[in-house]
């Protein structure tokens, strides 16, 4: 087997390790929780001793928790993951139907921080003491506030005060501008940061030099060098870009009243919903490790220092 | 930013005026967590229904809310509560973290094996993540919210204090120390501990304000703490239904909750910056 | 002159530091013909570098330039704005710096590195560029140039990254070339090829300027020497004059302070400054015993190293051997090995007639040998002052007095932080530490080489102190051939983990047996051979 190959089949071993993982944590941690699901899903104060027996057994919660377990694996295994207590649809649906959304949301957010911190940083890294000064300021600050608060404020100027956009829902890009923009504020902060400081320091290594004095412009030095620099701990970033956008889905579909991923989980979590919170983690990590799968490859593209598949 | 964790080298504006300031607020904040009646106009909950969604007044200073309790002395007692979630979670996380990372720096290779294995599917995890997995087994509340965010934050820390570790252990001063003569434990508590330590807890200082944003986030939600107490989170959820009429009631514990956690990022980098290269030996 | 193809009168160069202004480069004057060399030599911080940077403008931010004359080509450049400057970089003037690692892009291959001067000055249409880049790779004598151009620096060996280095910066065909310490990363038999390849771009007549901290590196290269101190020139002349009848008291004692072959064991910074002690007497007879030690690491990718490879010494008491190696050669396993850092995979070491490999801890006696380092602050605890960095070697208040004295620093030194102390001072505290419980056996693992020629002076005439003094064995782990030459008793040559051949230094300097040694000899620069030695060397 070639090095790349074998490179990538010990990453996909270890990706199905953490999928496997997470289930299990997930389906012991839900499981020998206090609270009765079953009571939650009835919801009405005081039911009668059959009917919560009968749920019970139409859950399969009646079963031993090995029998369960057991269940769960081998549905996960067929792509299944059980049925929603609460919407009495199977968990696939609603997650499929979801992450559809969540998607659409992160990756305008994502593509919106990147341009935006790119100028900012490209424009700001080593020069424009001034406009450098004012860039950070506001970094800090958008990195700082809370997304909600933020979606918030933009939601009273923006939709309540000039009536711009819709406050709520989904349909079409006018839907998605609040909750991209909202999301994306957020990452621009931590964005330009970092592009900044990596870019200010491949502009200070003796490379740097070298170029200057084979009369490249400053301009050149930044696109053709330092950028590709900047980008190396933009990707070392991406499992916590990755968690921000999910952290953010949760907040920002609450805050939009947009469907997705997010809003789904919090809704089970309220409601005990436990194949569902289980299948949005599953669904998380699997999204997770192949992320990591992706950046892991991209490391390789733009560094070729590290093109030696050694794991 | 609800995010548990944030790995950046936050390289925020070193100035000194901007430190004075953080390190200013940061004391305003612990006055206010300490004596809030000493700050406090009014009681946090004195209900007042004639004066309700009342504008800014000199009476008022961030208005009133819909049962008509002073916002200002609400924030004012809130902070208590949003500081102790902060700061609680981090600590906790800071000092379970910290320990499994330098043991498993200096324990052997197969437990240092098994700890980073379980760390990586760990970390495979937005923290938010693991704080909502753990607060769906724990249920909502000021407590349980402490400790899953201290959970999604443990991961992180056992790397970073790990990582730490093995820098110093594989130092020119650790060698030197060897060939002196000096014991393992000797220098385990001479050399490595306190040269790990320190960039750790400066990551810290930064994560007390992440922890802070990522608390009033759960308490939007409705899996923070509850209300009718005081805290920064759900005083903004509960201020939405009044956006139109009342804009104070969610733009000032907004703006306090920004305030805090700029105040922490500005102490957190400056101690960071302090550290850096020092536990390396670099120049 | 018509020739002249640099001319330079009265540059100052000023960095401003707080509200004061700090002189870098204050009045240098000199001119440069086509197809001349001239070498500017100094230590660290006595202005050489900036001087290369003001030729092409890149004196960094915060600078101010100020010159009677900057005239590059017939071009005055000292108006210039920053457009008019691009001109002149790569096509006017081609810079080279020391180490390509990190001179060149990593992120980039090294054939765009290489084409990027001709395409910035619109000398190449697109079609042409691997046509050129071929050639100027073919010029500089890298094997296999269509391969190479499609590497990445890291790729290249040390040698061959430096020479595209060069390639880089003549692409433009600039009619002059700066060369800041172009050899400084390399080792010795590279680097002496590097020079002939300087020398042809010279012969083809390209004007050098040459940067370098070492006397010898220049007198192979230059047709012309200045001296530089504190930011001026104090001697300027034909190269062989200036090494041969040094006028300035300071090229004086720089030219003394380098280890020469004819001055071997003679003090190299001047007479002792604190008084010789009377001898601790010591017992005679061998020290350490290394018996066929071999030791290999696994590389990345499973692949395994041979650091060191069945060798095969002995250490008598009072002794200094000296091991000399390029990088990777395995001198600093053998370093670990011996300190008991690391244990050897097969074969065994045995110190003061005692097994030292394999035992436990606890059975060692480890202050009988000690260490100094090549990076001395690397070496201390970042938290400690120097007092207490040697009081950790286990000793009282007194004695790192005393000890600080011993090795010539102000015993007040104890609670300077050791941040705030020069290279030279920080060996100093490293050495006194290695002293402190009275060791027999000091192994020195390239201790001067971080260091600028006159501290090195100093610090080996501490080492030939040291061994007078109390008899101490000194291990001397060096690249450099000339150091070695200089203190050590016997040598060991190393090559890829093996010793190829050991014995007394004069007899293997003046008899090299294996043809490894004596081609380590033949690269080694001598100013003391081809210009007379000056007066003080030979005591």
């Amino acid at each position: 087997m070639s090095p790349a190959l074998r490179w990538l089949a010990r990453k996909l071993a270890l990706a199905v390790l953490v999928v496997l993982g997470a289930a299990t944590v997930a389906f012991a941690a839900l499981h020998l929780a206090p609270g009765d699901p079953v009571r939650a899903v009835i919801g009405t104060l005081a039911p009668s001793d059959d009917l919560v027996a009968q749920v019970r057994a139409d859950l399969d919660l009646d079963k031993p928790l090995a029998t369960q377990y057991a269940h769960m694996l081998g549905g996960l295994a067929r792509g299944d993951l059980g049925e929603s207590y609460q919407l009495r649809r199977p968990v696939v649906e609603v997650i499929v139907a979801d992450l559809g959304w969540t998607v659409q949301l992160a990756v305008a957010s994502l593509l919106l921080a990147l341009v935006v911190s790119t100028a900012l940083a490209v424009a700001t890294a080593g020069r424009r003491p001034t406009l450098r000064r004012v860039s950070i300021l506001l970094e800090l600050v958008t990195a700082s506030s809370p997304t909600f608060w933020v979606g918030t404020i933009l939601l009273a100027v923006l939709s309540f005060q000039l009536h711009l956009f819709p406050a709520a829902g989904a349909g079409g890009l006018e839907g998605l501008v609040l909750p991209a923009v909202t999301q994306a504020i957020g990452l621009v902060g931590i964005f330009t940061q970092v592009l900044r400081q990596s870019m200010e320091q491949a502009l200070d290594e003796p490379f740097a030099l070298s170029a200057r004095a084979r009369g490249t412009t400053e301009t050149a030095l930044r696109l053709r060098h330092a950028a590709r620099h900047a980008l190396i701990p933009v990707l070392t970033l991406s499992g916590w870009i990755l968690g921000a956008l999910l952290s953010g889905a949760v907040v920002v579909e609450t805050l939009f009243s947009r469907p997705g991923l997010g809003r789904t989980l919090v809704t089970a979590i309220l409601g005990r919903d436990l194949p569902v919170v289980i299948g949005v983690v599953v669904v998380a990590a699997a999204l997770f490790t192949v992320i990591n799968l992706v950046v892991d490859l991209l490391y390789r593209v733009v560094d070729p220092r590290l093109r030696e598949w050694a794991a | 930013m609800t995010t548990v964790l944030t790995p950046v080298t936050a390289p925020v504006a070193r100035a000194r005026p901007a430190l004075v300031l953080a390190w200013v607020g940061l004391g305003l904040l612990a006055l206010a967590a300490a004596w809030p009646a000493l700050l406090a106009t009014a009681a946090p909950d004195t209900v007042d229904p004639a004066s309700a969604l009342a504008p800014i007044s000199p009476h008022h200073p961030f208005g009133t809310d819909q049962l008509g309790r002073d916002v200002y002395s609400r924030v004012v007692y809130g902070t208590r509560m949003s500081l102790l979630i902060g700061l609680g979670a981090t600590t906790l996380a800071v000092t379970v973290g910290a320990l499994l990372g330098v043991l498993a720096a200096a324990a052997g290779r197969a437990v240092d094996e098994l700890f980073m294995r379980i760390t990586d599917i760990l970390l495979a995890f937005p923290g938010l993540l693991l704080a909502l997995l753990v607060i769906a087994v724990l249920g909502p509340g000021a407590v349980n919210t402490t400790i899953a965010l201290a959970c999604a934050a443990v991961p992180g820390y056992v790397r970073l204090a790990r990582g730490q570790a093995l820098v110093v252990r594989r130092s020119g001063y650790v060698s030197a120390a060897v060939v002196m003569g000096r014991s393992r434990v000797g220098i385990f508590f001479g050399h490595v501990l306190p040269n790990a330590l320190p960039p750790v807890l400066a990551f810290a200082a930064v994560d007390v304000g992440t922890a802070l944003m990522a608390s009033a986030s759960l308490s939007f939600l409705g899996l923070g703490a509850q209300p009718p107490a005081p805290e920064w989170g759900s005083m903004l959820a509960e201020g939405r239904d009044y956006l139109d009429s009342a804009w104070g009631l969610t733009v000032f514990p907004g703006l306090v909750v920004t305030a805090a956690v700029i105040a922490c990022y500005v102490v957190g980098a400056d101690l960071r910056a302090r550290f850096e290269g020092r536990g390396t030996g670099g120049r | 002159m018509d020739d002249e193809v640099v001319s330079v009168a009265g540059l100052h160069v000023t960095y401003r530091v707080g509200r004061a202004e700090v002189f870098a480069v204050r009045g240098v004057d000199f001119h440069l013909r086509a197809g001349e060399c001239l070498a500017i030599v100094g230590e660290s911080g006595s202005g050489k570098s900036t001087v290369a940077r003001a030729l092409v403008g890149l004196t960094g931010p915060g600078a101010r330039l100020r010159s009677d004359r900057l005239v590059v080509s017939g071009q005055e450049l000292s108006r210039l704005g920053d457009r008019e400057w691009r001109r002149i970089r790569g096509a006017q003037v081609g810079l080279v710096l020391q180490d390509a690692l990190t001179a060149l892009d990593p992120l980039r291959t090294v054939g765009a590195e290489v084409a990027e001067a001709a395409r910035n000055h619109g000398l190449v249409r697109r079609g042409e560029v691997a046509r050129r880049v071929h050639r100027l790779l073919t010029d500089v004598q890298v094997p296999q140039p269509e391969l190479r151009a499609r590497q990445y620096p890291q790729q290249l060996s040390g040698g061959l990254r430096q020479r595209a280095l060069i390639a880089a910066a003549m692409a433009a065909d600039p009619p002059v070339l700066v060369a800041d310490e172009p050899t400084t990363a390399l080792d010795v038999t590279l680097q002496a090829k590097l020079l002939d390849l300087l020398a042809a771009r010279k012969a083809a007549g390209t004007a050098v300027l040459l940067i370098s901290h070492d006397l010898s590196v220049v007198a192979l290269l230059a047709d012309r020497v200045a001296v530089m101190r504190d930011g001026e020139f104090v001697e300027t002349g034909c190269t062989a004059d200036v090494l041969r009848a040094p006028e300035h008291p300071y090229t004086r004692q720089l030219l003394a302070a380098t280890p020469s072959a004819h001055a071997r064991g003679a003090r190299l910074a001047g007479p002792r400054s604190t008084p010789a002690r009377t001898r601790t007497p010591r017992p005679s007879g061998v020290l350490a015993r290394v018996r066929e030690v071999s030791k290999t690491f696994r590389g990345p990718g499973g692949a395994r190293l041979a650091a060191v490879s069945e060798v095969s010494f002995s250490l008598s008491a009072g002794e200094i051997l000296g091991v000399v190696g390029e990088s990777g050669s395995g001198k600093s396993t053998l370093a670990h090995l011996l300190l008991g850092l690391l244990e050897p995979d097969t074969g065994t070491i045995e110190l003061f007639g005692q097994p030292w490999s394999g035992v436990p801890e606890a059975r060692r006696q480890r202050g009988r040998v000690q260490w100094v380092q090549q990076d001395p602050l690397g070496s201390f605890d970042p938290r400690y002052r120097v007092g207490r960095l040697i009081a950790e070697a286990g000793v009282d208040r007194a004695r790192v007095r005393e000890l600080l004295d011993q090795v010539g620093l102000d015993p007040a030194m104890a609670d300077r932080h050791p941040r705030t102390l020069s290279g030279g001072q920080r060996q100093r505290v490293a050495i006194a530490r290695a002293l402190a419980r009275d060791p027999e056996v000091i192994v020195c693992d390239e201790p001067v080489s971080a260091l600028d020629v006159s501290v090195q002076a100093q610090i080996l005439d501490l080492f030939a102190d040291i061994r007078a003094d109390l008899g101490t064995a000194l291990v001397l782990i060096s690249h450099d051939l000339a150091v070695v030459h200089h203190v050590a008793d016997r040598v060991l040559v190393m090559r890829a983990g093996t010793v190829v051949e050991s014995g007394p230094v004069t007899e293997v300097f003046a008899r090299p047996t294996h043809p490894y040694t004596a081609q380590l000899i033949a690269a080694l620069p001598r100013p003391g051979d081809a210009y007379a030695a000056h007066p003080e060397g030979v005591a």
